[in-house]
């Protein structure tokens, strides 16, 4: 296959980038869309220009480190899949295709394709655990949790913190993210002691971030890998709400 | 630079008696059982008043299960932890992709399990080469895990009574694998992780992410602080603490390709290794039985499928050799199931060493299928439930397993082979998890410990955690305890030298600016690894490895690109350094297959098998952990050897027949 890429670009510590534009030849369906950068930067290389910067680790969809928005959409065009699981197989011998970074002003910029997600994890040191020193805890199975109850959590429990909500969102808003985090203890019994007070620090921490609010449009839960759905937020907002009488 | 190893020649030394380190485990318990072992050594390790604990600092390298969680777990209890990570979060680290599972010896399925049991299957699935006292307390500790983890909210699989499920998993003939669908190690890390984020927002644990450690600084002999890069800025600093423990993983991905994440490398412990940490059976490295197939030159990594799938889909290739035919045309008896056929007793599943084996000895006949013939069947049409069941079991591994391949597995078997996944060896540890650097302790995948030549499948998390939540928080404080430690000056020599050293060598690699990319150089090593130290090694293959390594080492140092400056996010810059330490390491586990004239475990010697093909071990000379000492780049690294003694789990040959 034959692809004309049009790459944003943009050196660390510049405010403004751009698209620079790499024709490339000889990808084959069978690679990954991470892999055909590779061969992209493997050139670049040795023309002595700087490899274009993409965060990218496990490279199965499980740990969350890649994230690119590919044809205006997080992580590409296939449903519930990351960057890395993309594969050449979905595009066509001469696409054009535009790769820019999460774009969100909660996310800078660090290089190109590679941006600053911190605020996600303040937002989980903020309150997204349960208190439970090593050591103090109870039998596993003195508590039980339905069947339901467990399946629900981990539904929640599944995002993978890639931040594809937030570049989808036309609010730059994380909600969708801090909802699943809450959800995942809220829906079990370990995480009812605190869960009026996590779901409002958290909920402040995401608000000082600078991420934006949510207004319901629900492009996040379209893009999310992990299908995180989009009435986590609903459930959010019920916590948040009964926080003022349980607080 | 360079010399031919040849036929007679030993590229090693043994080191003579009574020289180097003593290589004791330090259990403090005499005449107790092993049972009582744990519990009598604590007694005996030393304490540190709560009020004190935060004057003392502990560097945390690595934040994945076993740093994470003692990274945490040390917060808690009032010590200042400096946590790095080269993640942009310490929630990505890869303990995230492990799959299938973790053991406990629950015994809630009634099914016959107990501690001793669990100690001795690990003890026996490690075919022999592991310490007795470290893996009993690994089975002790592994139902305090699922308590924890159960606390922290980890959403383990239940029951529809509320109780927590478990299944059986590679190599165990019980149920007491405790999982969270398909992705165990994603919901353990993130009960760790959230355990950490806890202490971080209290300020016990100051994270330092997007960090690489470049060097270890030992002053009088202990290790004090590390040396790291800023990945983003290129900032190079040093940090000072107590103690440094060291949760940075393992080294798989010095065959370029593996299951490990892209950025797992050997550097820490690697770079402990040269301050003077000896390196234990650097050969035992695990070879994993379903992988999805390599399907090109462009390949960047391969995938793993949770062997939980062998609980369901049976494992086959066809009888006749060079067979085209799609696999719904070949009929049921022009089939074999050859694990079933080889191993009636365990059938699909057999241990990871050998069902990889058996899969690679298959292929080599000619019966492999797919491109390039390596690969075979894993095969669901049969299993009970049909597609719902397995949908509900597996989906996501269903999903991803399309994903790559662009195959439908409800329609047609998946196609699997083994691939390279798990390193058992790893910095030497003492009982307290501390290397031969005083002051340096090893945790996880890093050390060398628990699994001996070969790891049971769900043993890593437990492993990681028990180290982690359990271990280090008592050993720890008992050296914290125990010594007397002056504070070390930013201006001390060894400190200074420490930085020159990483500068130097971040200029050495940015100044040679040849005409091959890294990956080239990792690839061809890689290459050469898996050709003569992969799932089966000779005498004379592994003496062409030796030989070849140094000319590559050589030529990647006189003719690597690595493009850009220090001062920027330079990931060229970054694998360049962690590839330059696979080099070294490469060496190194050759020379330690090459010196073990035995097969055991996941290192199967060809020149070492029984009339069936099987692993031929040698207890009368190699039943010891073998740990190298480091004497220089290209220079005969030096044997110190820790003999092994087996009072509960009599050593037989691993027969699963």
């Amino acid at each position: 296959m034959r692809l004309t890429l049009k790459v944003w670009r943009q050196p660390k510590g510049a405010t403004k980038g751009h698209f620079e534009t790499y024709e490339t030849d000889g990808v084959s369906p069978d690679m990954s869309f991470l892999e055909m950068l590779d061969v992209v930067n493997d050139r670049l290389t040795l023309d002595g220009q700087d490899p274009i910067a993409f965060d990218h680790d496990c490279r199965e969809g499980i740990c969350g480190t890649c994230g690119m928005v590919i044809n205006g959409v997080a992580h590409g065009p296939e449903r519930a899949t990351t960057a890395c699981q993309l594969h050449m197989r979905h595009f066509r011998d001469g696409d054009v295709i535009h790769i820019e970074p999460w774009r969100a002003a909660a996310f800078p910029v660090i290089k190109d394709l590679v941006v600053d997600r911190g605020a996600l994890d303040r937002i989980m040191e903020a309150g997204g655990f349960v208190t439970a020193p090593t050591g103090a805890a109870p039998e596993a199975h003195s508590t039980l949790v339905p069947k339901e109850a467990a399946d629900a959590a981990f539904e929640a429990a599944a995002c993978i913190q890639c931040g594809a909500c937030v570049a989808a969102c036309p609010n730059a808003s994380a909600m969708l993210f801090t909802a699943a985090k809450v959800a995942h203890l809220s829906r079990l019994p370990q995480g009812q002691p605190e869960r009026y007070g996590r779901v409002v620090k958290m909920v402040a921490t995401h608000d000082a971030a600078g991420f934006g609010n949510c207004t319901n449009i629900g492009e996040c839960a379209a893009v999310c890998p992990k299908e995180i759905k989009l009435d986590t937020i609903t459930a959010l907002n019920r916590d948040v709400i009964s926080s003022t009488l349980f607080q | 630079m360079t010399q031919t190893i040849t036929e007679t020649e030993n590229p090693w030394i043994d080191a003579p008696s009574g020289t180097g380190p003593v290589l004791t485990a330090n259990v403090k318990a005499d005449g107790k059982t092993i049972e009582e072992m744990w519990d009598a050594h604590r007694f005996s390790l030393k304490l540190v008043n709560p009020a004190n604990k935060r004057k003392h600092t502990i560097i945390m390298v690595g934040t994945g299960l076993a740093g994470g969680a003692a990274a945490a777990s040390l917060g808690e209890l009032g010590y200042h932890v400096k946590a790095f990570c080269y993640q942009d979060s310490p929630r990505r680290a890869h303990s995230i992709a492990a799959q299938g599972g973790i053991n406990a010896a629950k015994n809630y399925r009634n099914d016959g399990d107990s501690v001793f049991r669990l100690f001795y299957d690990t003890v026996k699935g490690g075919d022999f080469r592991a310490r007795e006292a470290n893996v009993y307390r690994l089975a002790q500790l592994s139902v305090d895990i699922i308590d924890q983890c159960v606390a922290q909210g980890v959403p383990f699989a239940r029951e529809y009574g509320g109780l927590i499920d478990t299944r059986s998993f590679g190599g165990a003939q019980l149920s007491r694998t405790f999982y969270a669908r398909g992705q165990t190690g994603q919901q353990l890390l993130l009960g760790a992780y959230s355990a950490l984020c806890r202490q971080i927002d209290a300020g016990t644990v100051e994270m330092h992410p997007r960090t690489e450690m470049l060097e270890v600084i030992v002053v009088d002999g202990r290790a004090r602080g590390i040396v790291v890069r800023d990945m983003i800025s290129g900032a190079i600093s040093s940090h000072f603490g107590d103690a440094v423990v060291l949760g940075t993983g393992g080294y798989s991905n010095v065959f370029f390709l593996s299951t490990n994440a892209k950025g797992c490398n050997t550097t820490a412990i690697w770079r402990a290794h040269r301050k003077g940490a000896l390196f234990a059976n650097p050969c035992f490295t695990q070879i994993h039985p379903t992988c999805i197939p390599v399907a090109g030159d462009h390949q960047s990594k391969l995938t793993l499928m949770s062997e939980s799938l062998r609980n369901d889909g049976r494992v086959w290739v066809p009888k006749q050799g060079d067979d085209t035919r799609a696999p719904d045309q070949i009929p049921e008896d022009e089939r074999d199931y050859y694990l079933e056929r080889m191993y009636p007793a365990f059938g699909n599943l057999v241990p990871r060493d050998i069902a990889s084996r058996a899969a690679k000895r298959v292929c080599d006949e000619g019966r492999g299928v797919g491109p390039g013939g390596l690969g075979v069947y894993l095969d669901f049409s049969k299993a009970q439930g049909g597609p719902a069941a397995i949908n509900a079991k597996y989906g996501n591994l269903f999903d991803m397993y399309e994903r790559i391949t662009g195959e439908n597995p409800y329609e047609v078997p998946m196609r699997i082979y083994p691939a390279v996944h798990y390193t058992m060896g790893g910095l030497w540890v003492d009982y307290n998890l501390m290397s031969t650097i005083p002051g340096l302790f090893v945790a996880g995948e890093a050390n060398f410990s628990d699994h001996g030549a070969n790891r049971l499948g769900a043993s890593a998390l437990m492993q990681g955690l028990a180290d982690g939540y359990f271990i280090l928080p008592a050993t720890l404080t008992d050296y914290i305890g125990a010594n007397t430690l002056p504070p070390v000056s930013a201006d001390h020599p060894a400190v200074r030298e420490a930085e020159a050293s990483v500068n130097e060598r971040v200029q050495r690699l940015l100044d040679v600016n040849g005409t091959r990319t890294v990956d080239s150089f990792h690839r061809e090593l890689g290459q050469v690894m898996w050709d003569y130290c992969g799932m089966s090694r000779n005498g004379e293959g592994l003496r062409k490895a030796i030989n070849r390594i140094p000319e590559l080492r050589a030529e990647f140092w006189d003719n690597v690109k690595v493009p850009g400056i220090n001062e920027d996010l330079n990931q060229s810059l970054e694998k360049a350094g962690r590839v330059a330490d696979f080099f070294e390491l490469a060496e190194l586990m050759c020379i330690d297959a090459l010196h073990r004239n035995e097969s055991c475990g996941g290192h199967f010697r060809e020149e070492y098998q029984t009339p069936e093909g099987e692993a031929r071990r040698d207890d009368d000379n190699y039943a010891y952990a073998a740990a190298w000492e480091f004497k220089g780049v290209g220079l005969a690294p030096v044997l110190h050897k820790e003999k092994l003694t087996f009072d509960y789990v009599h050593p037989a040959q691993r027969d699963y027949r």
